[in-house]
């Protein structure tokens, strides 16, 4: 399958996820005492034994979704066919082109260029995948815009997935100098994604340029005229219309609730399996939510191996 | 001011200029040298000096309690005392310089950055039994426990946003015994500046709760204080209740004591905004301005919906394009420091504009019931001062007759007046005949000016009282109150005319005082050349 592939050569090409991952586990798991060498041997004999399983429970339930390519299920919430629906593949006239912006354009029609769906698809499919992932460890995901006509739509979705959104006049040391700003132990957001990345002055972002000082990860929906440089995921689409930002707005909400979702099952699972006792089975990947319930999980601990690679 | 004790009047002077000229030197080191001469002056008149005191507070028996416990002046024997520094102190009065009663709170005796040394301040107090005398018939008996006394005397302080955590542990330190305190004589000695001090201080949430806590145990000793019912204790009645125990002479109203729930006097601050695991609470902490913004999120978004239904209305056709006038007059926007407040935020100008600009759009598009409550929780009410002329309501007495009344002002004659429907003409004036109460014409011209004006000279009786004030004032006085009173009787469009003709405004013309380094208001004095 081309998007397949496309997305194997992506990950070939060094679309950093691996170096990024174990500062990511860290930063996405402050709470969580890990207990080096030090307070093994410091603590109690009775302590000693419930962090361990614990921590041997969270290891589990954090290495599990890496063990499946598509653990999220990514692939059946688009197509490029309802890409092109959403009219993502408009851009902007080739006088505003940006110059690294070429290798994602398919054409030009009318003087208008027109976006590669293949290549979205890809880009946009590693770009969920990613932000799934940083959801299910309970990272702090930021919505960042800054076109006025769909702010409040920007905020909305943010609110409805329990993440922040920050789509105002962005203060210039807000992520470079913030103890100062927010408060002397804020925690920075984990994943940044920008639906603009420009802002009302045809300019990039500065929290593109922030985030790649600050190590944030981000990924970010380019047009034709933005510069997809700096950006971790780069999506290529269009940000201009409603219909487009709509989609892409709902894509991420919904991916989102689901990796949190998915979290959540996990972690009731794998209680259950601890008060069992040892033996315990990982749960499978996540299958198209019916009812917000995944059947496979709970009620048989079959080896769902093999389901990860069946597609719906 | 100096007035009262006798023994004043003695150390004033020798201290005050003692501690000018050494407080100038850094006179930490200097106030042995004074106090050991209070005592001095002291030994001698101390008993005249406590019965003059006494006499004048023989009325107020729970003030003298009060004031012996706080100490404004010392009672306490002469050489039992161990020397006491005074360590520093924003006064230079001492306690006996003034009488107490016209006095503030006295300062605390101890610097506010030292710590509470209880031992210290007691050290050379003798306790004192005390009487209660009951301030009303039907007050209790009881006696206010140190506690509150505690409680009270520490919210005393002056108005502002004091630092009141270490001054709190020094008052409940001293008064704890119920002994009667040791006033330091503070000499001139100014506190190094602290600079630690000019920052915003923040106070705990435990602080606060702990706070709120003893001024309600306060609240309720203090309801027993003034046998009134703990329950039903108002601030009202607080307000009054410390005005009464702690009369203060001082012109700015801050300065005076307060007693007001903690809220009221501690700014409102934000508390950590993020959870254990580092999460913050709210969906826009990243854009600095969270309350402002969740604000103008909810606005727009209210606007949004305000729109879809009238395009849903519209639609079905049942779009009706009545526009509602809305009745603003009565109430004004917020204006920025109310909305900062209420946010608990600092806020820009621009910001402040364009959230009035968010809801003056909202008011303009026909909203539902809850989108008007949502405008109105920023509109603030405002008196109106109405145009019209108040037109008195016709009373009538026991004969059937009709009569209005009125008062009237000028300078400082005050005057009423009851016009009388039908008459002959007769005025009288404090029960004298006005042609007796005022025998210069011009006074009795004033008198018919507004009957004249409206050609109802001889058509009404009137009787009126008047008080203060000059004879021309006080014919200024009468002829307002009648002109006023006679609104009732009269068209509204003679009502208009005497207004025009100014016989319903005050005279606002007060005499204008003498300035110093001029004979009079005005008058300078002869320029003289050489």
């Amino acid at each position: 399958m081309a998007p397949a592939a496309s997305v194997s050569r992506l990950l070939g090409a060094g679309v950093c996820a691996g170096p990024l991952r174990p500062r990511l586990l860290q930063s996405a798991t402050p709470g969580r005492a890990r207990p080096s060498g030090r307070t093994l041997a410091s603590a109690a004999t009775p302590a000693v034994r419930e962090p361990e399983g614990s921590i041997d429970l969270n290891d589990r339930i954090l290495n599990e979704p890496l063990k499946h390519s598509d653990f999220f299920n990514v692939k059946e919430l688009f197509s490029v066919r309802s890409l092109f629906d959403a009219r993502v593949h408009l851009g902007h006239k080739a006088g505003c082109r940006h110059r690294f912006m070429e290798p994602y354009i398919f054409g030009s029609r009318l003087d208008q260029d027109i976006i590669d769906l293949e290549q979205t698809a890809a880009h946009l499919w590693l770009a969920l995948n990613f932000t799934a992932h940083v959801a299910y460890r309970k990272g702090i995901i930021l919505f960042v815009g800054r076109n006025r006509q769909f702010s409040h739509l920007i905020e909305t979705t943010a609110r409805d997935c329990g993440e922040y959104a920050h789509t105002r006049y962005f203060k210039g040391g807000l992520l470079t100098n913030a103890p100062l700003l927010l408060g002397p132990k804020v925690r920075l957001p984990d994943l940044i994604i920008f639906l603009h990345t420009l802002n009302n002055v045809f300019e990039p972002h500065v929290a593109v340029r922030d985030a790649a000082k600050m190590q944030i990860p981000t990924v970010g929906i380019v047009d034709t005229n933005c510069n997809p440089c700096l950006i971790t995921y780069p999506v290529p689409g269009n940000d201009d219309s409603p219909p487009s930002v709509h989609l892409f707005c709902r894509l991420f909400q919904t991916i989102i609730n689901r990796a949190k979702q998915k979290r959540r099952h996990m972690e009731a699972l794998y209680r259950l399996q601890g008060q069992e006792g040892p033996g315990a089975r990982g749960g499978g990947p996540a299958h198209p939510p019916s009812l917000g319930a995944y059947p496979g999980d709970r009620s048989s601990p079959l080896p769902e191996e093999s389901g990860s690679h069946a597609c719906p | 001011m100096r007035a009262g004790c006798a023994r004043s009047r003695v150390p004033e002077e020798p201290a005050r200029g003692a501690a000018l000229g050494q407080g100038r030197k850094g006179g930490l080191k200097n106030h042995m040298e004074v106090v050991p001469r209070l005592r001095q002056r002291q030994n001698s008149t101390a008993a005249v000096g406590e019965r003059d005191q006494e006499a004048s507070f023989g009325k107020r028996p729970i003030l003298l309690w009060l004031l012996r416990t706080r100490g404004y002046y010392e009672l306490a024997t002469p050489g039992g005392g161990a020397g006491h520094a005074p360590r520093g102190g924003s006064h230079t009065q001492s306690a006996t310089s003034r009488p107490a009663p016209r006095g503030t709170p006295p300062p605390p005796s101890l610097h506010p950055r030292d710590p509470p040394s209880p031992t210290g301040a007691c050290a050379a107090v003798r306790p004192r039994p005390f009487t209660l005398q009951p301030w009303s018939p039907a007050a209790k008996m009881a006696a206010p426990s140190v506690f509150w006394g505690a409680a009270v005397s520490y919210r005393l302080f002056l108005g502002g946003r004091v630092s009141l955590a270490l001054r709190q542990g020094v008052w409940k330190a001293a008064a704890a015994e119920l002994q009667i305190l040791r006033l330091r004589h503070t000499t001139g000695v100014t506190a190094k500046k602290n600079v630690a001090a000019l920052r915003r201080e923040t106070y705990t949430v435990d602080f606060i709760k702990k706070q709120i806590e003893e001024f309600n145990i306060g609240k309720r000793h203090l309801a027993n204080m003034m046998g009134e019912d703990p329950e039903t204790f108002t601030q009202d009645d607080i307000d009054r209740a410390i005005a009464y125990l702690f009369p203060s002479g001082l012109f700015e109203k801050q300065a005076r004591p307060i007693m007001k729930h903690p809220e009221q006097i501690f700014p409102k601050q934000r508390a950590i905004q993020w959870g254990e695991d580092g999460r913050p609470f709210h969906f826009l902490f990243y854009t600095g301005k969270q309350s402002y913004y969740s604000l103008m999120h909810e606005a727009y978004g209210k606007l949004l919906d305000v729109e879809k239904r009238q395009n849903q209305l519209q639609a079905k056709g049942l779009f009706s394009e009545k526009t509602k006038t809305k009745d603003l007059i009565g109430s004004r926007w917020l204006i920025k420091e109310e909305l900062e407040e209420m946010l608990v935020e600092k806020l820009s100008d621009q910001d402040y504009a364009q959230f009035i600009r968010l809801l003056e759009r909202l008011l303009t598009v026909e909203c539902s019931a809850e989108e008007e409550e949502f405008v109105q929780r920023f509109r603030r009410s405002v008196t109106v001062q109405s145009r019209k002329q108040l037109i008195e309501p016709l009373q009538y007495d026991g004969q059937g007759m009709a009569f209005s009344t009125s008062e009237g002002k000028r300078k400082s004659a005050k005057a009423e007046a009851i016009v009388y429907e039908h008459g002959s003409g007769r005025i009288k004036v404090n029960g004298i005949d006005y042609l007796l109460y005022f025998p210069v014409t011009q006074d009795r011209e004033q008198l018919m000016f507004p009957f004249h004006f409206l050609d109802r000279l001889g058509k009404h009786d009137v009787t009126c009282t008047v008080s203060g004030g000059g004879r021309s004032s006080q014919a200024g006085a009468i002829r307002l109150a009648m002109a006023k009173a006679l609104c009732s009787f009269v068209t509204e469009e003679e009502v208009e005319w005497m207004r025009q003709a100014g016989l319903l405004t005050a005279d606002p013309r007060v005499r204008e005082r003498k300035k110093p380094g001029q004979e009079g208001a005005r008058r300078k004095f002869t320029w003289k050349k050489r």
